[in-house]
C-alpha cells in the first residue's frame, strides 16, 4: 500500500548562504495492508522528514513514492488532494485548525470533505470523541485552548473519523495518559483489522511493541558524507 | 447511505495561459499560467507590488492584460473570457463569477438595505417575485449569520464584520462557480477574521465553490486554499500544494516569506 523506492532528500537554504543539508538517501520500505510498521532512529536521523515526504507535504528529491498505487512524488496538488482526502490518513503531532471551530466540527470536517451527510458525521465524531475520553464540555469549544493531550486526542479522533486505507501516525500518544494511550492502541489494532497499511513513529517502546509488526531503522538511509 | 459520489471533472474550470500585463516599461504581471479544478482554492500571495492584485484584476476582467488567455469551463468548452462579447461578460459576472472586494463598500451599494443588496443581485439574473426575492435575501443573511430584524438596515449601519459577510452574500446568492478575492479578512480584527474564514470554508465546501483568494497572510491562506502561487516582482516564483509551498519552501523568496512570519 505504501512504498518507498530509493528516496532521497536534502533541503537548500537559499538564505543562509544556499547551504545544503542532506536528510535521506537510499530509503526503501513498503507497508502491506494490515500491516503496522515503526520508524525508528535518533531524533533527527529523518523519521518525521519521511512521513511529510509521503504524505506530499514534502517534495521528493529522488526515488519514488507511491500510496496504493498513486505517485506521490512529482504528483500534482489536485493528485495529492485527492489522495488525502480517500486514502491517506496522517496523524501529526501539531493540530492546525481555523481559530474556534468547535473540537466536533474538527472531527467531522474528513467525513463531510468524503460526503457524508452533517448529522452522520457529526455523530460519529461525537462517538469517537467519546471513545478518547474528551469531556463533552469541550466537544463545542474550539480546541486552541486545550491542553496538549486533549488536542492530541481531537488530532487523532480526526486522523481515524474516515476510514482510511493507509495512515501516518507521528508519534499518537506521545502526550496521553495511560488509559487514553490504550484507546488509541486498540484503534491502531482495529484499523489494522480492516486492512489498513500503518506507518508510524512511536518513541514509546510499550506501545510500539503492542501494535508494531516489524521496525525499519531510519539509520540506514543517512547520506554518506561526500 | 452515508456516502454521495464525489465527481471527478476531466476540465479544468478555468485556464489561465501565458497572461501579461506591463505599465509602461514596468511588468504588472509576466507569463502567468495555471490551470483551477472545480472544487479548488488556489491562494496567491506576495508583497505590495508582486503582481498579485494586477493578475487578479486580469482574470476577472477588470483589466485588460497585454497578452494571454482566461479560460472558463462554459457549457463544457473552454471560452477565452477575454475574447467574449460585452454582454456576454457582464452576464458571466453576474452568474457564474463572483468578485468580493477587500473594502466591502467597494462590493456593497452602501445606500441600499442589507435584503436589498442581496436581493439586487437575484434581479438582475431575472428574479421578479418579491416574495421570493426576499425569503432567499433573508436565507442568505442568516447564513452570513446576519440577524433577520437587520434586513432592512443599510450597511453603512454594520461593523466591519458585518459588511464583509454582506458582501459575500450579495455574491454567493447567485451561486457562482469562481469567486475571486482579494484580500477578503484584510483590515477586519482577528477575532472577526477567524469567523470569516470558518464561514468561507464551510460554503466553499457546501457549495463546491473554486476560489481564487489574493492576500499577504500567510496564515489565511494556510488555513483556505488547497494550492499556493507566490508572486515576486510581477512572476510567479513557486507553486504547489499550500502546505507544501509553506512547509518545504524551495525558492529563496519563499523561504524567506515564510521565515519572515511572527509566531504568535
Amino acid at each position: 500500500m505504501i512504498v518507498c523506492e530509493n528516496v532521497a532528500k536534502r533541503f537548500t537554504l537559499h538564505n543562509q548562504g544556499g547551504a545544503v543539508l542532506p536528510v535521506l538517501s537510499g530509503a526503501s520500505l513498503r507497508v502491506a495492508p494490515g500491516e503496522c510498521v515503526a520508524l525508528t532512529g535518533a531524533s533527527g536521523v529523518g523519521k518525521s522528514t519521511l512521513m511529510r515526504m509521503i504524505h506530499g507535504n514534502y517534495l521528493t528529491e529522488g526515488g519514488r513514492i507511491t500510496v496504493g498505487g498513486v505517485d506521490v512524488s512529482g504528483a500534482d496538488p489536485r493528485t495529492v488532494l485527492r489522495l488525502r482526502r480517500e486514502r491517506l490518513g496522517y496523524v501529526s503531532q501539531f493540530l492546525r485548525v481555523v481559530p474556534r471551530v468547535p473540537a466536533r466540527d474538527v472531527v467531522a470536517e474528513p467525513l463531510l470533505a468524503v460526503g457524508w451527510v452533517r448529522d452522520a458525521a457529526l455523530a460519529r465524531a461525537e462517538a469517537l470523541l467519546a471513545r478518547l475520553n474528551l469531556p463533552r464540555a469541550l466537544w463545542d469549544l474550539g480546541p486552541s485552548t486545550f491542553s496538549g493531550g486533549e488536542q492530541q486526542r481531537v488530532n487523532i479522533a480526526r486522523g481515524f473519523a474516515h476510514d482510511y486505507p493507509a495512515l501516518l501516525l507521528d508519534e499518537p500518544t506521545a502526550s496521553l495518559d495511560a488509559a487514553n494511550r490504550a484507546v488509541v492502541l486498540d484503534m491502531i489494532r482495529e484499523a489494522k483489522a480492516r486492512g489498513a497499511a500503518i506507518l508510524g513513529i512511536f518513541h514509546d517502546a510499550t506501545a510500539r511493541d503492542a501494535v508494531c509488526d516489524r521496525c525499519v531503522d531510519m539509520g540506514a538511509f543517512r547520506p554518506q558524507p561526500a | 447511505m452515508n456516502m454521495h459520489a464525489t465527481p471527478t471533472p476531466d476540465t479544468p474550470l478555468l485556464s489561465v495561459r501565458g497572461l501579461t500585463r506591463t505599465y509602461g516599461a514596468r511588468i504588472g504581471c509576466a507569463d502567468v499560467s495555471f490551470d483551477l479544478w472545480p472544487g479548488e482554492v488556489m491562494g496567491i500571495v506576495g508583497e505590495s507590488g508582486s503582481g498579485k492584485s494586477t493578475l487578479l484584476s486580469c482574470m476577472a476582467g477588470h483589466l485588460v492584460p497585454d497578452t494571454g488567455e482566461v479560460l472558463f469551463d462554459m457549457g463544457g468548452t473552454l471560452r477565452d473570457t477575454l475574447t467574449l462579447s460585452e454582454p456576454d461578460r457582464r452576464r458571466l459576472g453576474r452568474t457564474d463569477w463572483a468578485f468580493v472586494h477587500q473594502h466591502a463598500r467597494d462590493g456593497l451599494r452602501m445606500g441600499v438595505s442589507a435584503g436589498g443588496n442581496v436581493g439586487e443581485r437575484l434581479m438582475a439574473v431575472g428574479a421578479r417575485h418579491y416574495g421570493d426575492i426576499r425569503a432567499r435575501a433573508a436565507d442568505w443573511l442568516d447564513r452570513v449569520e446576519i440577524a433577520a430584524d437587520r434586513m432592512d438596515d443599510r450597511p453603512t449601519a454594520f461593523s466591519g464584520g458585518m459588511q464583509q459577510r454582506l458582501q459575500i452574500a450579495r455574491n454567493l446568492v447567485t451561486g457562482p462557480r469562481l469567486v475571486f478575492m482579494d484580500e477578503p479578512t484584510g483590515g477586519l480584527d482577528v477575532s472577526v477574521q477567524a469567523r470569516l474564514l470558518d464561514l468561507l470554508r464551510g460554503l466553499v465546501r457546501e457549495m463546491g465553490l473554486s476560489a481564487i483568494i489574493v492576500t499577504h497572510d500567510l496564515a489565511v491562506v494556510r488555513l483556505l486554499a488547497d494550492r499556493l502561487m507566490v508572486m515576486k516582482d510581477g512572476r510567479v516564483v513557486e507553486q504547489g500544494l499550500t502546505d507544501q509551498v509553506l512547509d518545504d519552501p524551495q525558492h529563496g523568496y519563499t523561504q524567506l516569506l515564510v521565515s519572515s512570519v511572527l509566531q504568535v
